[in-house]
């Protein structure tokens, strides 16, 4: 893991905003620092600023105020071109009138290489991505991994320090897309290039990244390694948009240490861990991790009674819709492990979970 | 597996489950289809015959079938009369080059008698007329007085008029005696054939359709490259604008589409004339003497900026519709890769416009082609076009045969650079829309 610090910083957002329009923010406020050879993901939902970020850091939107250095340096007014920054695009971006060698060659061209050096690192990227037989033919004649294969070839060939993805993998099918995940992290650990990739799909950002900006709404709301991200959630808004999530709103009680007594809207009283929460007396959210409540345990300050609503069949798992403290969509996950716990539609039962894996956040 | 094989193998003769040859199978159940198909696009197929397919074909024939001098048509019997039959035998029997004698003016003179019987001296008088100018009055003349004539007939012609003994005259008669011939082919091209029957250019001053042709030529490619120059930013610029602002500037391109092209035409006239706008302008701004007024209508001038103007909308459409998908990423994607906006405009952005560009280019350039009203109204004698020629011989000077022959080889020529444009960009790269 990357360790983050101010002067090593590789690339940086320095207070940046951005307007298209002049009436609207599109990006507030952003400050993110990104050090060398790590893969940070930018994941939101769309329209939440994610690939503003990106066309600014690539040069083909320049930013309303603020600063975005490379290498301690500011280039915000470095054209595009003289950034050196590789790039793959969500359609591929393959020139259509020119064969995939051609389209690898075409960066070396421009940069003034030699045919026989252009050749060779040609051949490279392209057995790089296992398509070294593909030289002479058009991106028409290629399926839809394959292309995305030499666009992520084509963004490497000239051995750029930074490479941006903005969605490479929206366009493939599922199985592909799983498998271009590892390909391109296994390139980019192989590279040791820094990777700033752009999603909406937080399992994609979750496996791919060392650390993930959960975009919205222009600002980053956390930035955190995947497993912090899930497990640990800053705000109401990651929580629920990173995994699945029970959400069970209601008053701080009382507060003692780091644990607070909620109460809930039935009258009912819960404990929680306080993550992001106000004075006694606010209101809160408690987010808790479907597969971190016990089914069928009477132990711990939390455990309550639940009534079995719905039962989900999906064979690793049962995923049981409980109404549970009046919530009638709090979602249990049961494994179908040997010896497991039987439940029947209507029945009553007992849950509970350790105050730990309940985190009060703030309220929606 | 191995069934697949087999499959295969009998490729040609797959059955289908009650033994049928898969094929007829297949025929049977599309012909009903097929048929409705047909019924369907027979109204236009008829159209296009009776419309386009049987005009053209006339018009070809028309220009090597002309008849004029060998038959009479009677105009509500359609009978058809022979004329000329004893000049047409001493032609069957004397090769070329043979000097008249006096049984070819015998037999002159008996078909000028007969001429007259059936009043056709006019009709056999034209077509000779065509080829060598003044011989129609010399026909009409001739049939009024040759019943009065006397043998020895060769002298009494000669005395009667002179043109008669004119060896010209009897190799124009010799060709037009045979019904087709390609005497008008000839003739568009500034050819004509001397009185021995070899081919030679016209007189100097009578060179006039390859100067033409030549003219429209240069002046249609000089058009369709300034279309060009002047569509690209703007084919660009609606492409890539939103859509809102860039509908709004289509409807501006497409105005002038829907404005009669004689009010586009006759305002250009408005303008160029040397009274007109933009010569008042200048002299208004003191750029230019009240006395020198530039000629800016008129001539080559005028032509190249109306049609220019006017074909412009033809080149803007083809080139919106095949840069309107292109992907703006493609060039981001060549910035990105390290290209300068030159580089990237002109390897990436460029050629996947080629398409739209060959596909206006010969729109513009076959109309430009062909065009007819504007070039006639501000072309003068500099500016006008082989088209406005070829009306000429329609409506004027009635010599449909000329015009037909002129057409066919303007349309000849079209297909030329059609199959050349083919040859040498793919006609599967043309985009129209």
């Amino acid at each position: 893991m990357a360790n983050i610090d101010a002067d090593a910083a590789f690339v940086e957002f320095d207070r940046v905003q951005k307007s298209y329009d002049g009436e609207v923010l599109v990006v507030k406020d952003l400050n993110l620092k990104i050090s060398k050879g790590e893969f940070v993901t930018m994941l939101g939902p769309s329209g939440s600023g994610k690939t503003t970020c990106l066309m600014m850091l690539a040069g083909f939107e320049t930013a309303t105020h603020g600063d975005i250095l490379l290498n301690g340096v500011s280039i915000n007014n470095i054209p595009p071109h003289k950034r050196g920054i590789g790039m793959v695009f969500q359609s591929y971006a393959l020139f259509p009138h020119m064969t995939v060698g051609e389209n690898l060659s075409f960066p070396l061209e421009v940069r003034g290489m030699v045919k026989s050096e252009r050749e060779e690192k040609v051949k490279r990227a392209l057995d790089m991505v296992q398509m070294g037989d593909f030289l002479s033919r058009r991106p028409a004649q290629l399926s839809g991994g394959q292309q995305q294969r030499i666009a992520l070839a084509r963004s490497l060939v000239f051995e750029p320090q930074l490479v941006l993805m903005d969605e490479p993998l929206g366009a493939l099918d599922k199985q592909l897309r799983e498998q271009m995940q590892f390909e391109i992290k296994r390139i980019s650990d192989d590279l040791g290039i820094t990777v700033v990739y752009v999603t909406h799909d937080q399992t994609e950002a979750l496996t791919m990244s060392d650390r993930v900006a959960v975009f919205e709404d222009g600002r980053i709301q956390q930035l955190a390694p995947p497993n912090d991200l899930y497990e640990r959630p800053d705000n109401s808004f990651v929580a629920q948009f990173i995994g699945e999530n029970n959400k069970l709103s209601g008053t701080i009680k009382s507060m003692d240490g780091d644990i607070v007594a909620v109460e809930l809207a039935n009258g009912k009283t819960m404990q929680a861990l306080a993550v992001n929460v106000g004075a006694v007396g606010a209101k809160t959210l408690v987010s808790i991790r479907p597969e971190r409540i016990t089914v069928g345990s009477n132990d711990g300050p939390n455990a309550t009674e639940a009534q079995v609503l719905e039962l989900i069949y999906l064979g690793d798992h049962i995923r049981c819709r409980l109404n549970v403290h009046g919530d009638e969509e709090f979602v249990v996950k049961v494994p179908n492990s040997a010896g497991h716990q039987h439940l029947v539609v209507g029945e009553t039962t007992n849950v509970s979970w350790d105050p730990r894996d309940a985190r009060a956040l703030d309220p929606l | 597996m191995a069934d697949l094989t087999t499959n295969v193998a009998i490729d040609n003769h797959l059955t289908t489950a009650d033994g049928k040859p898969l094929k007829a199978a297949l025929a049977a159940a599309q012909a009903r289809n097929k048929r409705r198909a047909f019924f369907l696009v027979l109204p236009l197929l008829a159209f296009i015959l009776i419309t386009f397919i049987v005009p053209i074909g006339q018009m070809l024939m028309r220009s090597i079938d002309s008849p004029g001098f060998i038959l009479q048509t009677d105009v509500i019997t359609k009978e058809e009369t022979p004329l000329m039959v004893n000049l047409g035998l001493w032609f069957k029997d004397n090769p070329q080059g043979t000097e008249p004698d006096e049984a070819a003016y015998t037999a002159l003179v008996s078909d000028l008698i007969a001429l007259k019987k059936t009043r056709a001296q006019g009709q056999a008088g034209t077509r000779i007329n065509y080829e060598l100018a003044g011989s129609r009055s010399l026909f009409t003349s001739g049939a009024r007085k040759a019943a009065k004539l006397k043998p020895p007939y060769k002298e009494a012609m000669i005395k009667l008029n002179k043109k008669w003994e004119n060896p010209k005259l009897w190799q124009v008669m010799r060709s037009a005696s045979s019904r087709y011939t390609g005497s008008f082919y000839l003739a568009a091209v500034d050819r004509t054939r001397d009185a021995n029957g070899d081919i030679v250019r016209v007189e100097e001053n009578r060179r006039v359709y390859v100067n033409l042709f030549v003219r429209t030529l240069r002046l249609s490619l000089l058009i369709t490259f300034l279309t060009f120059i002047l569509a690209y930013p703007v084919a660009h610029l609606l492409a890539t604008l939103p859509m809102r602002k860039s509908n709004m500037l289509m409807i501006l391109v497409l105005l002038p589409f829907w404005t009669s092209l004689l009010v586009r035409t006759t305002s250009w006239m408005i303008l160029l004339q040397s009274q007109g706008v933009l010569n008042d302008a200048m002299v208004g701004l003191g750029l230019l003497d009240d006395a020198n007024r530039i000629q800016l209508m008129y001539n080559e001038f005028g032509t190249v900026i109306a049609m220019t103007h006017i074909l412009l909308p033809f080149m803007i459409l083809p080139l919106y519709s095949v840069m309107r998908p292109i992907n703006p990423s493609y060039v981001r994607a060549a910035r990105s890769l390290g290209a300068t906006s030159w580089t990237a405009f002109r390897r990436i952005y460029f050629p996947q416009t080629v398409p739209g560009i060959g596909a206006g280019a010969l729109l513009v350039f076959i109309l430009s082609v062909g065009y007819y009203i504007t070039p006639a109204l501000v072309g003068g004698a500099d500016g006008t076009l082989i088209s406005n020629l070829i009306a000429f011989h329609m409506l004027s000077s009635l010599n449909w045969s000329l015009a037909a022959a002129l057409a066919s080889l303007l349309l000849g020529g079209i297909l030329i650079l059609y199959w050349l444009y083919d040859r040498l960009v793919g006609i599967d790269n043309l985009k129209l829309g």
